[in-house]
């Protein structure tokens, strides 16, 4: 502990052993190795699932090639997201200026690819080079007669959350502009879910047995058609609320369209959200079907999850993720499996985020905000869990220490969304857990010497 | 050579000004690697923080280990006023977090845009005596706009050694060897053939601990082995350096500095994959090390020649195309020439101005049978291979759709494989990689042979 950096010290909190206190929405210390990405990852995250649209980066090479296809969102339709472009900037473009480039390099993808929308992220250079991103799009806009947006998403210019708020801002200027008409009474707009393992899939599947119209998903398995009339829709439901927050709140004020907060993860807030859907129409028929489908769904999957928690009872976790709101469902969820939260951290998490961890977490649970490897490791080896769950960055620090891991992020490719997404994700847990190779790992030999000497 | 088709005659395809599906990574991804190969180093990016963990998560999908990379994670007033401030700051975390005993500080697209002096900053920085005793500060300039992660790669290790080589008496026996970017298999085996030859080398990096190691009862901040610094300092003392690549020999690189600096003999030659490729190499070590090739791998080469003439049947005439980096696909060109392949298509994202010749010089029989791109994109290749009709695909997990797409399997090699597990653990060189490649090939031939007929053969 005394080798982490002074100026994160605030960043760490311990239930029960002081006073609450936790500081957060920092910018990340130099030379820290945050696990945080930047401002252009955000938008790249929240615009990607957009299956019809062109999605082309502007800026040197690197942004583009980290970032495609590696992400599970999947597509019923166009898999036009799956491919990388990118202006693949250079020195002389550097010098001269990159938005001929652009220009050219926009109009040949459209002609060639005939995308309903484009979207074009701005990186770190692009701004600093002096090219009028705006512009260019507007006038490929006028020439090809569709969107063109820009999203501008300079990496430095923050951290992910502004990325998320560029991307909003960009969503914005489609919502409005597509036609309502046959947009029934009982409508939802689903924000912030991007079809992972095809998750989406599984809740659309609720609402239309619940009798509720789903209008647009934002943006898993998104078109840009859908999202034109987003406005439409009787109600925002928010998830992963860090990224979709803006747009939520920013139709409330534009359409008057209401929102509220959900989580698709663990049973408990599966069910809450769809009963907050409903008590949002307050109709007694979808009150019933909403009731039927619940129970339906638990008759299935309770007994499966009652044998899981009999055999991973005690067990602990660690949780390290992008945003806090996962981080509530996910503790909920391993409490539903008998499981305890040793470890709870988020990388963009906000003072109410953390609070409401707090309140939810045991006594003794570490909470931590914006980490490092090497404090996650720490973390790790003190609390001695049996199970981490987070994303690749935090994969090799779990193996290398032989504790179980699962991947909660953006490139899983087991849907954990929904009732049966809370059985795939006991199933993981279980294989992660119980797998016997961690009886060969030299962590628990020596524990096991270690014991076996006392 | 005057035969090999080059990139002007690729009129027949449509000519993108994007570039789609790059078939490349930036520059400080490959200097990040090399800086891990050096024993007690951090690699570090002066740049915005998404950088380093975009960097981390792909270096990480392949390798399966930890890999921290430090950034001085820039923010607007820092592109503004420069970013001196949270470089100090960065350095100064990270000797407190890590005691590195090296940092590698490569530059990015944003502090060579915004012309930070990088070089000067770290010498104010070296010259406070408050940071006396520190770690070595190495600068490496690495703009993302520039060339690919190959050009940071070996930009790293030239630097590396610029920064620690220093004049000294000749070490009997010792030699440098830069062997570019392979896998940390291949570094071990490298190792090993020294080892036999009865010399010492100094191996420029050595991640082959620190990128495929143990499982550990407590985290290692920075993971045990890599070239040692000390061995670094020492590279003005060998007998000769060698260097793999033959698209690289028109720049400077850390064997031409040794031997413009302190008169150090380079020998710059291919990456050693196939037989003839690594005959040069073994017939070099004879002559450095004055020793017959030791039996051990005499026996090796030989069993190699056996197995070729064991499967020369089922691959003799198949096509194939190869990409990745350029000197990765040239040596892959030499083997596959020499078992009778075809590589119908050898493309990459590099633009050396060396790749059409290189691969015409290791496959002589093969003049006027290979396409050649360079600064070619996956889609572009796409595009030629669906013309080509190859029979497989050899390089690196990026293939993947094309393959899918034709329909033909992909043999993988290279970096990164984040499709399938132990991409660190693929031989490429020597005999014994080729001994790997070959049975790797013959057996996905077979493979779909048995698949597409209708009789289900049991044996072949």
């Amino acid at each position: 502990m005394s080798e982490f950096l002074k100026e994160r010290q605030r960043q760490v909190y311990r239930k029960g052993e002081q006073p609450y206190q936790i500081d957060c929405e920092k910018q990340s210390a130099s030379g820290s190795v945050s696990q945080r990405a930047c401002v252009f990852c955000g938008s790249r995250v929240v615009l990607y699932p957009i299956a019809d649209a062109l999605h082309i980066v502007h800026g040197p090479i690197g942004c583009a090639s980290y970032t495609w296809d590696i992400r599970g969102s999947l597509s019923s339709g166009p898999e036009l997201h799956r491919l990388s472009f990118s202006t693949d900037l250079r020195e002389l473009d550097v010098v001269m200026g990159g938005e001929k480039k652009l220009y050219a390099a926009l109009c040949e993808l459209i002609d060639a690819h005939r995308p309903n929308a484009a979207f074009v992220y701005a990186t770190c250079i692009v701004g600093i080079i002096g090219d009028d991103v705006d512009a260019v799009c507007k006038r490929v806009s006028q020439e090809k007669g569709i969107p063109v947006l820009p999203v501008h998403s300079e990496g430095f210019k923050g951290t992910k959350k502004n990325g998320y708020r560029a991307a909003c801002d960009a969503l914005s200027q489609l919502v409005g502009t597509g036609s309502i008409a046959d947009i029934r009474p009982l409508s939802v707009n689903i924000l912030g879910d991007f079809n992972i393992a095809g998750e989406i899939w599984i809740i659309r599947e609720y609402f239309k047995r619940m009798g509720i119209q789903v209008v647009a998903c934002l943006t898993g398995d998104g078109r840009v058609d859908e999202i034109r009339k987003a406005h439409g829709a009787a109600l925002n439901l928010v998830q992963c609320s860090g990224s979709m927050m803006y747009l939520a709140k920013s139709m409330e004020e534009k359409w008057g369209t209401p929102f509220r907060r959900v989580s698709y993860f663990g049973i408990e807030d599966m069910a809450q959200a769809l009963y907050d859907a409903t008590r949002f129409f307050n109709n007694p028929e979808v009150l019933e079907r909403t009731r039927q489908l619940v129970k339906e769904e638990l008759d299935v999957v309770l007994p499966q999850l009652t044998e899981y928690r009999r055999i991973l009872k005690g067990k602990k976790a660690a949780i390290y993720v992008g945003g806090a709101f996962k981080a509530f469902s996910l503790v909920r969820a391993l409490r539903s499996l008998g499981m305890q939260t040793a470890l709870v951290g988020s990388q963009t998490g906000s003072r109410e985020d953390y609070e409401q961890l707090r309140e939810l977490c045991d006594e003794g649970t570490i909470i931590v905000d914006d980490s490092n490897p090497l404090e996650l490791a720490s973390f790790l080896e003190e609390k001695d869990v049996d199970l981490f769950i987070g994303g690749v960055k935090e994969r090799p620090i779990a193996f290398k220490l032989g504790v179980g891991f699962c991947d909660h992020n953006h490139e899983r490719k087991e849907a954990l969304a929904g009732f049966e997404g809370m059985l795939n994700f006991a199933r993981e847990v279980h294989t992660s857990v119980m797998s016997p190779v961690w009886s060969l790992t030299p962590r628990k030999l020596s524990k096991q010497t270690k014991e076996c000497a006392a | 050579m005057s035969t090999i088709q080059t990139i002007s005659q690729r009129s027949q395809l449509p000519n993108f000004v994007a570039t789609r599906n790059a078939c490349k990574l930036c520059a400080p991804l490959g200097a990040s690697i090399a800086v891990r190969g050096i024993e007690g180093a951090l690699p570090f990016l002066h740049g915005s923080q998404g950088c380093a963990t975009y960097m981390r998560r792909y270096i990480i999908s392949h390798f399966r280990e930890p890999m921290d990379i430090a950034a001085s994670s820039f923010n607007e007033a820092s592109t503004i006023f420069g970013g001196g401030e949270c470089l100090y700051q960065g350095i100064r975390n990270v000797t407190s977090q890590y005691h590195p005993a090296l940092i590698g500080i490569a530059t990015t697209c944003l502090s060579e845009t915004i012309g930070e002096d990088v070089a000067q900053l770290l010498g104010r920085y070296e010259a406070d005596p408050e940071n006396a005793g520190g770690p070595v500060l190495v600068h490496m300039s690495t703009p993302s706009y520039s060339g690919t992660h190959m050009d940071g790669f070996h930009a790293a290790v030239l630097a590396v050694v610029e920064k620690l080589g220093v004049q000294q008496e000749a070490i009997k026996g010792r030699i440098n060897l830069f062997p570019g970017m392979v896998s940390a298999s291949d570094l071990r085996y490298l190792k090993e053939i020294v080892a036999d030859f009865a010399l010492t080398a100094v191996l420029l990096p050595d991640y082959s601990d620190t990128l495929d190691g143990q499982a550990l009862d407590t985290y290692n901040k920075i993971p045990a082995g890599g070239t040692p610094i000390a061995a670094i300092r020492s590279t003005a003392g060998a007998m000769a350096s060698v260097e793999f690549g033959r698209t690289i020999l028109h720049r400077k690189t850390a064997a031409s500095f040794l031997k413009a600096e302190f008169g150090i003999p380079a020998h710059r030659m291919g990456t050693p994959i196939g037989v003839r490729e690594t005959d040069a190499f073994f017939h070099l070590l004879e002559i450095v090390s004055g020793r017959a090739t030791p039996e051990k791998h005499q026996s090796e080469r030989g069993r190699l020649i056996d197995a070729y003439v064991d499967g020369h049947k089922y691959v003799y005439g198949k096509r194939a195309v190869v990409y990745g980096e350029e000197d990765m696909v040239v040596g892959l060109a030499a083997f596959l020439a020499e078992i009778g392949v075809i590589p119908v298509l050898c493309a990459s994202g590099g633009e050396s101005g060396l790749l059409a010749q290189s691969v015409a010089a290791v496959t002589p029989e093969l003049e006027g049978k290979i396409v050649v791109r360079e600064g070619t994109d996956f889609m572009s290749i796409a595009e030629e291979a669906q013309q080509l009709a190859p029979d497989f695909l050899i390089g690196s997990s990026k293939g993947q759709s094309v393959a899918r797409q034709l329909g033909v399997p992909l043999i993988r090699v290279g970096f990164p494989i984040h499709d399938r597990i132990g991409g660190q653990r693929i031989l490429h060189l020597g005999y014994r990689g080729a001994q790997q490649l070959f049975d790797h090939v013959v057996n996905t031939i077979l493979e779909c042979k048995q698949q597409d007929s209708t009789i289900g053969y049991s044996y072949m």
